[in-house]
């Protein structure tokens, strides 16, 4: 028997399609046929919008009932027409793919898990997971900024994770109107108001790159190590398999080395013009 | 009311200060306290005053006539309310509202002013505390207006 043939999509079907904010779904999918695929927190997998487009999207959970969550921001043909599937729909699916966040490697440290925008989705996955088995770290702390405050995702969730005593939960808009009772500011002004230990920190960043260098360099400023700040990095993508170079990052591709990279190893590429 | 001397070396913008220059700031200082909702400073007045936050949350506004007014910053425990006293023409250059109950140390600018002028080294250390803060601000003003999270990062 031949070899599935790895650019052939899988069949999966909507079965909810959750409005997060103006621009923003989560959807939530199992295949037509056969097993969810098991996945790592931080992978993604291609998506395709029958006769639209393929793109690239991050895990960003598992639903309670096993449902794979994307949750998908309407920016242009591609995620435009996923974000129109309603219940019942199909689209196609292949992955997961690219490197997962190192939580294993993170077990004994305070874990501290930085998002901006929408990379509260690929943060998500590890939250849930960290959360999951909790034990396993020192204090977890998801600090996580947005536009404002209609764009924050996973909202219903974010009241109930700021509920939890063993998780510190701060929340920070660019720009608020006067009846926002939370923090307004950048993320990286955030770090120093947060509780972990320096030296037994493992950070987790994702969302735009702007934010994840200054944030890098905040990390780095309060002593966290270079070598235990990870983040996630997007470029566009082709083929996902590590063959059309369309994701070339440096030395990397991101679909196969990446999306997540330790900061010491991509530090000089996020400096670098053309890249 | 409790001892200033004691709030202000326990307080994070003054961590590891001169014992010696916390005694003269001390002479400059007083407890004040803002009910949720109730203004520290407004826009335009004269910056005559500094605050610690020992507690609370402060937003930073810009009034904008015919409509709400735009937060544009918030401050909180162990944050400084107040740079517009540092640079002239020492007007405050925003309004600063308490959200929540809100304590803090609060130091009179003039009588800083007045003991700086004699003791350089006190000048030096509060040059020294006040200047990474504008920075840090600056950088974070730059990093609201690049709008990062919109819908075209480049
Ligand atoms: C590893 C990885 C994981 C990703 N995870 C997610 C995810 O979880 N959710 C999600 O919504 N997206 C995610 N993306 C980004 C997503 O793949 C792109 O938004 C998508 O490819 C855009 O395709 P399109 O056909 O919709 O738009 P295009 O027609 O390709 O682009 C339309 C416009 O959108 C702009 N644009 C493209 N990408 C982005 C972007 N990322 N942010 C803002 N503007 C953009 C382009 O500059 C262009 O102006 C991920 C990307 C990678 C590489
Ligand atoms: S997308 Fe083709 S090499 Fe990465």
């Amino acid at each position: 028997m031949r070899d599935p043939d790895p650019f052939v999509p899988r069949l999966f079907r909507v079965e909810e399609a959750r409005r997060e904010n103006a621009d923003t779904t989560t959807l939530g999918l199992v295949p037509s046929h056969g097993e969810i695929p098991s996945f790592l927190p931080g992978q993604f997998f291609m998506l395709y919008a029958f006769g639209v487009a393929e793109i690239p999207v991050s895990v960003s959970g598992l639903s309670g009932t096993g449902r794979l969550l994307h949750t998908i921001r309407a920016v242009g043909a591609g995620s435009r027409a996923l974000c129109r599937l309603r219940p019942g729909d199909f689209l196609g699916a292949r992955g997961p793919y690219g490197s997962a966040w190192p939580l294993d490697r993170a077990e004994g440290d305070d874990l501290l898990l930085i998002a901006g925008g929408l990379g509260a989705a690929p943060i998500r996955s590890a939250l849930l997971r960290a959360l999951a088995e909790r034990e396993r770290y020192g204090r977890v702390v998801f600090l996580y900024g947005a536009r404002g405050p209609t764009e924050l995702l996973f909202r219903p969730e974010l009241e109930g994770w700021q509920r939890r005593p063993d998780l510190e939960v701060q929340v920070t808009v660019d720009h608020a109107p006067p009846s926002w009772r939370g923090s307004v500011g950048v993320v990286p002004e955030r770090i120093g108001h947060a509780r972990f230990s320096p030296a037994h920190t493992t950070a987790f960043v994702c969302g735009p790159e702007v934010m994840m260098r200054f944030t890098a360099s905040a990390l780095l400023a309060a002593g966290v190590s270079s070598e235990r700040i990870f983040l996630s990095m997007e470029r566009n993508m082709k083929c996902a398999l590590a063959l059309c170079g369309r994701c070339q990052f440096g030395p990397a591709f991101v679909c196969r080395e990446g999306p997540i990279f330790r900061y010491d190893r991509i530090a000089r590429l996020l400096f670098l013009r053309e890249i | 009311m409790s001892d200033p001397k004691i709030a202000l070396a326990g307080h994070r913008f003054f961590s590891g200060i001169d014992p010696a220059i916390v005694e003269t700031l001390a002479e400059c200082a007083r407890e004040v306290s803002f009910a949720a909702g109730e203004y520290l400073v407004r826009e335009g007045e004269p910056a005559d005053r500094f605050f610690l936050l020992e507690y609370g949350t402060v937003a930073l506004e810009l009034h904008r006539p015919g409509r709400d007014p735009l937060v544009l910053e918030t401050i909180h425990e162990g944050e400084v309310v107040g740079t517009s006293w540092v640079v002239p023409p020492y007007r405050w250059s925003a309004d600063a509202r308490a959200l929540d109950l809100v304590r803090a140390i609060a130091i009179d600018v003039r009588c800083l002013r007045g003991k700086s002028d004699s003791d350089p080294k006190l000048g030096y250390e509060l040059l020294k505390r006040f200047l990474p803060l504008f920075v840090q601000r600056l950088e974070a003003v730059r990093l609201q207006l690049l709008d990062v999270y919109g819908k075209s990062p480049d």
